[in-house]
């Protein structure tokens, strides 16, 4: 069964937040929703589970008892400890008591609270919470697993970590959907789904997208800003010339996904 | 300093509703409060017995207000009439002296009636005395206490101000926290969220209310005549109305702050207007009606009337029946507020252009 949503509109007011977006979510596959703020990726994860209503399209979704959703705020309980917040969505998703315990101590481990199990969830750093907040959501083994910037104010390390619990969960056969606005993790991805302003820009695998830039992509080593569409990269320019005409002096390369996200941006934004 | 005082300016111009509060309420407040603070009972229900009924009732004048002339009524007559509120003077005729039975819980009623009684007597004896000797007897509350009757509504608002103001806080506090979204999704039904949020309050708030009466019992020794049964139904359903309206008012407050100005202002005319401090009947008719739309005015009847006079359930079902319907009304509205939040696609699900698929069907 495949979860998502086609041709997905949600309009609030007269403002258009998501606007004819498609989205597939496979089981066993991790789908990264990327944007900036304000591009429309809440409003979309939100629909997908029903928080807001479709103005138009289709939404497939499962039942609430096989969904797992953290929303950008939250996900756990400050004043509840790690256990009781575990115990919790156990009892919401009537996981028994065996299992519930079994289950727990294995996600514990496997984002490395077992030592803190009694701390409140309040005391936790920011990127404890976040893995917490997974754990809780993956407790009940959903089918459709829901993130809203998980990874949004975490440390590398935690952020890494993060990225290793949901591949996890992937592998067990759950569908898992993330909105981030890094685009170095959207590689982390099987689909991506590049949106700005509650438009699509790009949707497909990495290569698919890094495939589709259309034109040639070149670097400018030096300081001064070579003419055309170009941007800071480290200390050289990728430029990027949708009609093959590289400025001099460019040396043309193959484009990597950031570039193609650059490109989509811009090319979007041509279209409008 | 001016930027600051620009700046705070420019942020309390944003807040409407706080600006409206603190503008227009003390304005409101006054002309309310205003009309309501009144000890004068200027109409004192009363009700008349006995054979010489009908001539005594001719010799009263105001602020007696005879609702009933009984001529073959007796003393337990007059007493089911206090007993059940609905005349807070009897007079008992065809004895010497007459009997004049007053319901101590109407304390300034009784005053009233005593200083009338006075007022009389002082005016037969200028006129040659003819009108019989009367006796007052007060029930319910010989001493007139103020602790007495003050207490049985303390505990009403108590359980007022933990109720609305509890409830309210602990949604707000989810709201503002995101977790209600994950509850949304969670497989929980709108009442679950709302009766699994109020339950452990409402638990909290019995025991609270069952230490407030036995304090009250043990310090001031106010009596507890009724029966605990009735009391027990009537703070209930109180209670239920004062959750619910906990409920109510965190659906439409956005953080904490909102939600205890609104929970204040629901709570503090109650404390003026309920018939705790000044009697419901004293007030101006302008504002009486509040009077009656508020639930504590009800359960003020209710705990008086059962603690102090051991009116029976039947005598009680006014205010029993009346706050059965505002703990319907303000929980079902509550329940419809609270789906906004709760399953916002699932509320117009005729309108939605998707069937959500169950799961592993």
């Amino acid at each position: 069964m495949t979860w998502g949503l086609e041709g997905g509109t949600v309009t609030f007011g007269a403002k258009t937040a998501v606007d004819d977006v498609t989205l597939q979510v496979t089981p066993g596959s991790v789908t990264v929703v990327v944007g900036g703020d304000g591009a429309g990726k809440s409003t979309l994860l939100r629909a997908l589970v029903g928080l807001v209503r479709l103005s138009g399209g289709r939404a497939q979704r499962p039942g609430k008892q096989a969904i797992g959703y953290i929303p950008a705020t939250a996900g756990l309980y400050v004043d509840l400890t790690v256990e009781e917040n575990l115990a919790f969505v156990a009892r919401a998703y009537g996981v028994s008591g065996s299992d519930c315990r079994t289950r727990s101590e294995e996600l514990l481990e496997r984002i490395g609270l077992t030592e803190t199990r009694s701390r409140l969830g309040g005391q936790l750093s920011g990127g404890m919470q976040r893995k917490l907040a997974v754990a809780m959501a993956l407790l009940h083994r959903p089918e459709l697993l829901v993130l809203d910037e998980p990874t949004t104010g975490v440390d590398p390390v935690s952020r890494a970590e993060l990225w290793r619990l949901l591949s996890g969960a992937a592998a067990e056969g759950t569908g898992v959907v993330v909105a981030t606005t890094y685009v170095d993790e959207a590689n982390r991805g099987s689909t991506v789904l590049l949106m700005d302003q509650g438009k699509t820009i790009a949707a497909g695998s990495p290569s698919d997208i890094i495939g589709a830039v259309p034109g040639t992509m070149g670097v400018v080593r030096g300081s001064d800003r070579p003419p055309g569409q170009s941007w800071r990269w480290g200390t050289s320019w990728r430029v990027w010339a949708p009609a093959d005409d590289l400025p001099d002096g460019a040396e043309p390369v193959a484009p990597t996904f950031a570039d193609a996200v650059m490109v989509a941006a811009l090319a979007s934004q041509q279209v409008v | 300093m001016r930027a600051m005082v620009i700046k705070e300016f420019r942020q309390l111009l944003r807040d409407k509703r706080t600006l409206g509060l603190l503008v227009g309420l003390p304005v409101i407040l006054l002309v309310v409060f205003g009309y309501a603070a009144n000890f004068n009972v200027s109409k004192i229900p009363t009700v008349v017995v006995g054979p010489e009924a009908a001539e005594s009732a001719a010799q009263l004048h105001a602020p007696f207000d005879v609702t009933e002339v009984d001529p073959v009524g007796n003393r337990a007559t007059v007493e089911s009439r206090l007993q059940d509120g609905k005349a807070a003077v009897g007079i008992v005729t065809g004895q010497n002296p007459v009997t004049a039975l007053m319901d101590g819980t109407q304390l300034f009623a009784v005053q009233a009636a005593k200083g009338a009684f006075a007022r009389m007597a002082q005016a037969d004896v200028a006129t040659g005395g003819k009108i019989p000797v009367i006796a007052p007897e007060v029930l319910y509350n010989p001493d007139l206490k103020t602790s007495w009757i003050m207490i049985p509504g303390l505990t009403g608002l108590i359980l007022l101000f933990i109720g609305t103001l509890i409830t309210s806080l602990g949604i707000v506090r989810e709201r503002q926290a995101g977790t209600i979204e994950q509850l949304a999704v969670m497989p929980f039904r709108p009442w679950d969220v709302i009766f699994g949020k109020i339950l452990p309050y409402l638990l909290l708030a019995s025991l609270d209310l069952i230490a407030i009466v036995l304090l009250g019992m043990g310090l001031f020794g106010v009596p507890f005549v009724g029966s605990v049964v009735t009391f027990g139904i009537g703070a209930l359903l109180f209670l239920l109305v004062t959750l619910g309206m906990g409920v109510l008012i965190s659906t439409v407050s956005q953080n904490q702050g909102q939600a205890i100005q609104l929970a204040i202002m629901f709570v503090v005319p109650q404390i003026l207007l309920s018939g705790l401090i000044f009697p419901v009947g004293a007030m101006a008719a302008g504002v009486r009606w509040i009077a009656y739309v508020l639930p504590l005015t009800y359960f003020v009847d209710i705990s008086r009337g059962v603690m102090l006079k051991a009116e029976p359930i039947a005598g009680l079902w006014v205010p029993l029946v009346v706050l059965l319907g505002m703990a319907g009304a303000v929980l079902g509205l509550a329940v419809l507020r609270f789906r906004r939040d709760l399953a916002p696609s699932a509320r117009h699900r005729g309108e939605d252009d998707f069937e959500p698929v169950a799961a592993a069907a």
